[in-house]
């Protein structure tokens, strides 16, 4: 592991060690990713594919009803842009529990958890190092689709940024939250049916909730309470340069607690080790 | 405070300090006023019954609307929104077009099968013309020599002396003629057929058919791509065509009859406006109840207005001079 030669350095007092384990793991999971093109491919291909196929097939020339952000109609393949970079962040988020599942497995996270340092920083690391990660592959997919003319406003692209790190952050702290409770790579299909498709399909991502309400009103409750809806609409309002509060507070709150549920899942007193035990 | 008590005070006794678009709203039988710099109706003003066309005089200091189930052309008084009297208009009047004496009104009687000429001095009708059965769209050239009057199920545009105010041609067009509009200072006719999907462009001088232009929109069937209204930028070299349900204004380089762009707006687009200095353009969105607001340089939609119920025709008023 790269962490090895900076064992001295850590030892040393003061933010030093911090530090060392924050570069650490974000070059770790920078490396892996670098390393897993295929990785890259795929998490760029499938919300392509959503843009390209599911959109135009919804009737999406004709526009939709305004809603805001939107201050005008938008064709349909505008709309969803958002909630696909939510995806992204999804996928992000349960593909770095899946790794911490299989460096559970492989045995490299015990080396991790040898680290002198607090547990819940060297977590803020791995979560830190993920947001990062999604966060090159959303803009790697805004550039893509810019590039088929669903270009937003100019600000936005800057706006959306911090928007990013919090909806990120959110998502990967559900990840860290789920690895804690899984125990092997096996059951990582089962995440994907039970977190995944329901949080991605109960959401903002693919219809408003206007349209929701039309066919049930309870389907509209669930998606406004979903945290991948108000990651989603944090996104949304911040493509258009403009900031969303309730998105904003909904998505810190779901960011706290899914991050308290990692700490807790992941605390040797409680967590992962007694259960283990 | 102070300063925007003042202002709001000062509004509130000069409601018209800025460049409006106004627009008939055919449903409510009035007219909203939108401002088109802060891009919000300012006025709601009631009109007749069923008002669709709508024209200013050359001066500003009347407007004419075509109230049609009041089956009369309303002047008013844009300053007060006050209605000074009616014109006798023949039944059901739709469209018309204000000569370029600013003093005869040519109006077509979509029940009666008729174009009316009026005179907006005297109040009376001057002629009344036969022509093809619904017509519609009305235009006079800029010369004033011709008038042009379009019929919905005759599928013709008839050319109309202004002299005599004798057909002297019909030329038939794709099915339902909707608009009619010259170009070129005169020497081209534009003319819209709703359900045909088409704009053909006619030579004034001989009535020879010079261009066809068809719309394809990527993903929008084709029956929904009606073609209604249209409106030239003032160099002439693009024209803005409304295409009804398609929800769309498509962008035809007038010069080459290709069409350019498609720029997405509000459920089934009528008519349009430009502001008076032509950066934006404002056009009714009759079944959505709004006007969508394009940018007429980077030709995007940038806000859609919430009007009164199916919006239908449009003008542009200038900030009215003080004193």
């Amino acid at each position: 592991m790269t962490a090895l030669p900076d064992v001295p350095a850590a030892l040393a007092p003061g933010p030093g060690p911090w530090l060392i384990a924050l570069r650490a793991i974000v070059a770790r999971e920078a490396l892996r990713f670098v390393h897993q093109r295929e990785r890259f491919v795929a998490a760029l291909v499938r919300p392509l594919v959503w843009l390209v196929v599911f959109a135009a097939g919804f009737r999406s020339a004709l526009g939709l009803s305004i809603i805001p952000p939107y201050e005008t109609y938008i064709p349909y393949e505008v709309y969803i842009v958002p909630g696909l970079c939510g995806m992204i962040q999804l996928f992000n988020g349960m593909q770095s529990s899946l790794s911490l599942v299989y460096d559970r497995e492989m045995g490299s996270m015990r080396l991790l958890l040898t680290s002198p340092l607090p547990r819940p920083w060297l977590l803020m690391c791995k979560l830190a190092a993920g947001c990062a990660i999604s966060i090159l592959q959303v803009y790697a997919f805004l550039a893509i689709a810019a590039a088929f003319g669903i270009v937003m406003p100019w600000g936005g692209y800057v706006a959306v940024l911090p928007a990013l790190v919090v909806s990120g952050l959110m998502l990967g702290a559900l990840g860290l939250a789920l690895s804690s409770f899984i125990r092997q790579l096996e059951n990582f299909a089962g995440v994907m049916n039970f977190v995944i498709f329901p949080m991605f399909f109960l959401s903002t991502a693919l219809y408003p909730l206007w349209k929701m309400a039309e066919s049930s009103t309870l389907l509209r409750d669930i998606c406004a309470v979903n945290p991948f809806t108000q990651g989603v609409e944090l996104i949304r309002f911040a493509l258009h340069a403009r900031l969303e509060p309730a998105a904003l507070g909904w998505t810190l709150l779901a960011f706290a607690v899914f991050a308290g549920l990692a700490v807790r899942g992941y605390d040797p007193a409680r967590g992962l080790a007694q259960r283990k035990a | 405070m102070i300063r925007a008590i003042t202002l709001a005070l000062l509004a509130g006794i000069a409601p018209a300090a800025a460049d409006e678009i106004w627009v008939t709203n055919e449903k409510d039988d009035t007219i909203s006023v939108i401002d088109t710099e802060t891009l919000e109706v300012t006025r709601t003003i009631p009109t007749g019954e069923r008002p669709r066309g709508i024209v200013f005089s050359h001066d500003f200091s009347r407007v004419y609307i075509c109230a049609s189930d009041s089956d009369a052309v309303q002047v008013m008084d844009p300053a007060s929104g006050e209605i000074l009297h009616n014109l006798p208009s023949g039944e059901d009047p739709e469209q018309f077009a204000l000569h370029p004496d600013d003093r005869r009104l040519y109006i077509a009687n979509e029940d009666d099968a008729i174009a009316t000429v009026v005179d907006v001095e005297t109040r009376r009708v001057i002629a009344q013309i036969d022509v093809g059965i619904e017509p519609e769209g009305m235009a006079v050239s800029p010369d004033g020599r011709i008038a042009i009057t379009t019929s919905e199920t005759t599928n013709m545009a008839h050319w109309i002396d202004t002299g005599t105010h004798v057909l002297f041609a019909n030329t038939l067009v794709d099915s339902r003629p909707r608009h009619a509009e010259f170009a070129r200072r005169g020497t081209e006719l534009w003319v819209s057929s709703e359900i045909g999907g088409t704009v053909t462009v006619f030579a004034v001088a001989d009535q020879a058919e010079l261009a066809k232009i068809r719309f394809d929109i990527k993903g929008v069937h084709d029956d929904r791509i009606q073609p209604v209204g249209f409106e030239f930028t003032p160099d002439g070299r693009t024209v803005f065509v409304a295409l009804g349900p398609s929800n769309h204004v498509a962008v035809v380089d007038a010069e080459t009859y290709e069409v350019v762009d498609y720029i997405l707006v509000g459920r089934r687009v009528w008519h349009m406006a430009f502001s008076p200095d032509h950066r934006r353009l404002f056009t009714t969105n009759g079944v959505s109840g709004d006007v969508t607001v394009i940018d007429v340089e980077s030709r995007e939609a940038i806000k859609s207005i919430k009007v009164g119920r199916f919006p239908w025709g449009a003008a542009a008023r200038p900030t009215p001079k003080e004193g």
